[in-house]
């Protein structure tokens, strides 16, 4: 097809899913994004790092515009995020929910419904937002509980369920928006250290299936066997990009020396 | 005494009427104040503080006004402007009226103390508008404001015996007529205390049956 083929002429050999450029957030006087770019190409699994503080959260809320940007573009699939074609008019909330539809999130909170069971936190969007048959979305919906391992739990409510079962029905209903981009905020970070296991194996094996991820993370082990790419971010900055086995084994700047020292001996 | 309760069986069709028109009042009041009452906490809440302050001051106006006030200023008030209703309406308008800030302030309490994260995970969903409020915010606010939703639908139910003195042929109007016609207070009042009693007791299992779909989610 001639698409195609003008897009191979373009694009490098991955079109990107995700182009953020020149990125700055300022929260009474505090810089918190300080001109970050980034680009995730579709298929990759790239983790953001860096301490607590350095802006990666913001990052991400900024992609799907929870927390508007002071400057900077976002482009989903070559869409601009958050303003109209000619970058001056805001988009509303209707044309905004239209590409955040197309994303997935998963919290460190899980932040599901509480008052939907396990089967409707998942369908809830698909059907009410998308506006896809409800039949075909249930059988999807239990399809995605089989392989996260919480069939048992269809008709659950989240009260009752522990923290990694939590966020394993968090990425089901992430996937199924059928995203074009996995969004992950610290996924892991709100778990009790024996649960983190079940939810970092689903990732990877998303990861493994081709699915398009960005994930911010301490989980060093999850960066170094997963991740296409490793981002570290400091003070707003990215301070190194690179390949794992290159930022793992033999980081380029100081700053990433230091910060491996302190988190992955930990 | 056994007389007087005879009087007030043979009656037994006035106090029904009045009991029917307290019912009603009472239910389509209360389910037009929380209709109403949902859709002015949305101004409650809004980030826009001219919408916030007008709504605020409806509110707030709302709550200081005596119901018996405004049941006069609407029935014997609002025709010199034009507005003329009969009594049945001016009591519904009374009530939805005085309720709807009432119910709008319960609303607006419990929403500011939803989790917020739960909303903001609907708006990375494409949740917005709404479908936002009447699939993830208010499913959540009737949860957890069922006690104090049932609370306000007991106050409706009170309130509705001062439409007597605007001659609506509520509950407490009957007995009043019943009473005037045999001299039988304390028969007739009793019986009247009782019928309401009962509403209100079917109101408490209304809220019963919410809490228990509320237990099972927290």
């Amino acid at each position: 097809m001639t698409d195609t083929a003008s897009e191979s002429r373009d694009a490098p050999v991955l079109a990107p899913v995700l182009e953020i450029s020149g990125l700055t957030k300022t929260f009474d006087d505090k810089v918190v994004l300080d001109g970050v770019s980034l680009t995730v190409a579709r298929g990759q699994t790239v983790c953001l790092l860096g301490p607590s503080g350095s802006g990666k959260s913001t990052l991400l809320r900024c992609v799907n515009w929870l927390e508007k940007p002071d400057q900077g573009t976002v482009l989903l699939c070559g869409e601009r995020i958050g303003m109209r074609p000619g970058g001056v008019v805001p988009m509303g909330n209707a044309e905004l929910a239209k590409l955040r539809m197309r994303m997935g999130t998963v919290f460190q909170h899980f932040n599901l419904w509480p008052h939907l069971t396990v089967l409707q936190n998942i369908i809830e969007a698909p059907v009410h937002v998308q506006k896809r048959r409800r039949e075909e979305v249930i059988a999807e919906a239990e399809a995605l509980l089989e392989n996260v391992g919480l069939a048992d739990k269809r008709d659950a409510f989240p009260s009752r369920l522990s923290g990694g079962q939590k966020q394993r029905v968090g990425i089901a209903r992430a996937l199924a928006m059928k995203p074009e981009l996995l969004l992950f905020d610290e996924p892991t970070s709100a778990l009790d250290p024996e649960l983190v296991g079940e939810v970092v194996a689903v990732m990877k094996s998303l990861s493994q299936a081709g699915s398009t991820m960005l994930v911010v993370t301490h989980e060093m082990g999850f960066a170094r066997e997963t991740a296409d790419k490793v981002v570290l971010m400091d003070g707003g900055r990215v301070v190194e990009e690179g390949g794992p086995e290159e930022f793992f084994g033999n980081p380029r700047t100081e700053r990433a020396r230091q910060f491996l020292q302190r988190y992955v001996s930990a | 005494m056994i007389r007087d309760f005879s009087l007030i069986w043979q009656s037994a069709d006035r106090l029904l009427d009045g009991l029917i028109n307290t019912v009603l009042l009472s239910l389509v009041g209360a389910v037009l104040a929380l209709a109403l009452g949902a859709l002015l906490a949305i101004p409650l809440m809004a980030s826009n503080p001219v919408l916030r302050l007008v709504s605020r001051g409806f509110v707030d106006l709302m709550r200081c006004v005596p119901f018996l006030m405004l049941t006069y200023l609407v029935y014997y008030g609002l025709p010199r402007l034009g507005l003329r209703f009969d009594n049945w309406t001016a009591g519904l308008v009374a009530i939805v009226v005085y309720n709807t800030a009432y119910m709008a302030e319960i609303i607006r309490g419990i929403w500011s103390r939803l989790e917020r994260e739960t909303i903001e995970a609907a708006v990375a969903f494409g949740f917005h508008g709404w479908r936002l409020v009447s699939r993830i915010i208010l499913p959540q606010i009737v949860l957890a404001a069922g006690p104090m939703i049932g609370n306000q639908l007991i106050q409706i139910i009170k309130d509705t015996a001062f439409l007597t003195i605007i001659a609506v042929p509520e509950l407490t109007h009957a007995a009043n007529s019943i009473q005037a016609q045999y001299f039988i207070p304390f028969a007739t009042f009793i019986t009247a205390v009782l019928l309401y009693w009962a509403l209100c007791m079917l109101v408490e299992v209304g809220v019963y049956a919410v809490e228990r779909i509320a237990e099972k989610r927290r």
